[in-house]
């Protein structure tokens, strides 16, 4: 199978997607001959031509509420939030309109569009370019949360989420764009909802979220050397969450680390380490560990930075105190 | 216009008429129900804004859209919606528009291309803008109105998004309701300079209109609809008008920001209703005596649609979690 880079297959989802459907179009800053800062949509507005990659001002609250409305309308927009800090400017028209509309309206209206954003540190960005803001919108119900962790899973999930009827919010992983991965040259859908096991094992389950996978991977690379089996599940979308995967993998290793790169504190892997203490506490060994990113604004310095996400070593350190029941004496 | 015209347009007339009656009424009915504490939270009164909502309505055919506001019924009502469904959503029952989940403030029938009344003052700039974007992508002429009050105006969302429906030439009128109040704030304290003139500043043909004459609010809507089908658009509407109630139907004592009198002269000199009425009659349009039966006809309306909608049943508590979104039966958890 070839491999590709994690831009090029978001590329190719939105090409293939505007190709088959004439009513999918782009919007947001820079998406057309800049084709974004991360060059994601290169070559996009060649084929499509400007009247489906609309080049938007730098407003990102008045092209995400005019998204809202082409999507209740007829068509299918894709808007492209340059940084996914940025979705606090947008928090209203998504939050209390694109989320609420199918609910506020007895189910008459539809909201089918996909915001597509980025998450993720250690890019020397600083405070404001650097934030993994997904469970915000998480938390919202009417919205669909996607958190691809390879290019595999990039072009999957952005094709379903193209073809959803309701308004989905995929995070990519900046510092993955140029990631190569194989991906099939035949057309392919990933559903939502569905977790991936990314690696078996026996000892201690390691449920990781997009950039927070590979890391997991890594962590796994260390325990095994050191002979401790660690399974890596990926549950790729958020909303929906695949929670009996998660929970038929804790009941199995009877050992659990979230790892989630958004702030940990009333985030992502706290949410999902109470599904598992609530719905397979009888199963476990150890209290469920989250592992989140530090509760502090990203800094700048990289003598920081690195400091606030988490680590394949860090969570190897703590699947070790885990398998080996310090943590139990701990607490 | 010519004798002969108006002849023709008597129905339309009649209708738009009917049409101002219908939502006053509608609104007597709501701020009764609001009274006698049979409906569920509160609710903002367009009495006195009609000819605003039916002047453009008129105008609009169903596959123009509208948005709507948390004052919303007005255009509801001009937009096409039936008594029934409007009272059954105004009490939360399930043959409401909404299945009484949206509730006044969201209270549409989205049928007749309504895309919702918006609880946020402001929130539909961008979607009445997506709406016409939609319009000019598949090549339809249809177009979009989008209502807001004077309040809206100091919401950056409408700079954006009339920026870029400027730029991109969108089939979007933005119409102004200028009530004259902000809330419980008056309008010449909230906003600096001219209404109009912030439209203009991104070249977009603005104009001011009388809100409470319903042919002159028609005949610039449809002049304004026409060339925007053709491609002509946006354009921005100001319409001086008035709310009879308070800010909603709980602000009962509101001297403290305007006067009986301001109130009453509105009501006594300029009500839309009123005047157009004394215009029909006196084009020899109708008689008072026909006027008279329209009036009764959407009172006794109103009345069946207020009692029907009080024995309606409510949603079954299963739909609590359906809706949250389309393809999936219940919510996600």
């Amino acid at each position: 199978m070839r491999n590709i880079t994690l831009s090029q297959a978001v590329n190719e989802a939105l090409a293939e997607e505007m190709r088959r459907d004439e009513t999918v179009f782009i919007l947001g800053e820079d998406v057309a001959e800049a084709g974004t800062p991360f060059k994601v949509l290169s070559g996009l507005v060649e084929e499509f031509g400007t009247d489906r990659v609309i080049d938007t001002p730098i407003s990102e609250p008045g092209f995400m509420g005019i998204a809202v409305g082409a999507a209740m309308t007829g068509t299918r927009p894709v808007v492209d939030l340059m940084f996914g800090d940025f979705i606090f400017l947008i928090m209203d028209q998504l939050c209390n309109q694109a989320a609420k509309t199918h609910y506020m309206s007895g189910g008459k209206l539809n909201v089918p569009l996909v915001v597509r954003t980025n998450l993720g540190a250690t890019r020397r960005s600083a405070a404001q370019h650097s934030q993994s803001l997904h469970a915000l919108v998480a938390h919202i119900p009417g919205l669909k949360v996607a958190l691809p962790s390879s290019a595999y899973e990039a072009k999957g999930l952005m094709k379903t989420a193209i073809r959803d009827n309701n308004p989905v919010v995929i995070f990519e992983d900046k510092l993955m764009y140029n990631d190569k991965a194989p991906v099939p040259e035949e057309e392919y859908l990933i559903p939502f909802g569905v977790a991936n096991i990314k690696r078996e094992g026996s000892d201690i389950t390691l449920i990781a979220t997009s950039s927070m996978v590979q890391v997991c991977e890594a962590a796994a690379d260390i325990l095994a050397a050191e002979g401790i089996s660690a399974e890596v599940i990926d549950p790729r979308t958020i909303v929906p969450l695949d929670e009996e995967a998660l929970l038929k993998s804790a009941r199995k290793t009877s050992r659990v680390i979230v790892v989630d790169e958004g702030h940990q504190s009333y985030g992502i892997t706290g949410e999902i380490a109470s599904r598992i203490n609530e719905k397979a506490f009888y199963h476990l060994d150890a209290p469920v560990l989250r592992m989140g990113a530090m509760d502090v604004p990203v800094p700048f310095t990289p003598a920081l930075e690195d400091l606030t996400v988490p680590t394949a070593d860090a969570v190897a350190a703590n699947a070790r105190k885990l398998v080996s029941g310090e943590m139990i004496h701990a607490a | 216009m010519s004798p002969a015209k108006k002849k023709t347009n008597t129905e339309d007339y009649l209708r738009m008429y009917r049409q101002m009656v219908r939502i006053r009424s509608f609104e007597d009915n709501a701020n009764q129900l609001y009274l006698s504490a049979k409906m569920p939270g509160l609710t903002h009164m367009y009495s006195g804004e009609e000819a605003v909502a039916v002047g453009i309505c008129e105008a609009l055919t169903d596959n123009d859209r509208i948005t709507s506001t948390h004052r919303g019924h007005g255009h509801c009502v001009a937009k096409g919606a039936e008594f029934k469904e409007m009272f059954c959503e105004l009490l939360g029952k399930e043959e409401g528009y909404c299945r009484g989940k949206g509730g006044s403030m969201h209270i549409a029938d989205q049928s007749h291309g309504n895309l919702g009344a918006n609880a946020i003052v402001g929130g539909s700039m961008g979607i009445a803008t997506g709406a016409a974007l939609t319009s000019k992508y598949l090549g339809r002429d249809d177009v979009a109105v989008c209502f807001f009050g004077d309040g809206a105006t100091a919401q950056g969302l409408m700079y954006e998004a009339m920026n870029m429906a400027a730029l991109w030439k969108l089939p979007v009128i933005y119409a102004c309701e200028n009530n004259g109040y902000s809330e419980y704030t008056k309008t010449e304290e909230i906003a600096a300079g001219s209404i109009i003139a912030r439209a203009q500043a991104f070249g977009i043909e603005a104009h001011q209109v009388d809100g409470q004459d319903v042919l002159a609010v028609n005949a610039l809507a449809q002049r304004l609809v026409d060339r925007a089908r053709k491609g002509e658009g946006p354009f921005f509407i100001e319409l001086m008008t008035y709310r009879y109630h308070g800010h909603h139907v709980g602000d009962i004592n509101r001297e403290y920001y305007r006067s009986k009198e301001e109130e009453r002269d509105w009501k006594e000199n300029r009500d839309p209703i009123i005047r157009f009425r004394s215009w029909l009659v006196e084009e020899g349009l109708a008689s008072e005596a026909e006027i008279e039966a329209i009036n009764a006809e959407v009172k006794k309306d109103a009345a069946e649609a207020v009692e029907y909608a009080l024995n309606a049943k409510y949603p079954d508590p299963s739909e609590v979690d359906m809706h949250v979104f389309t393809d999936v039966k219940h919510a996600l958890a």
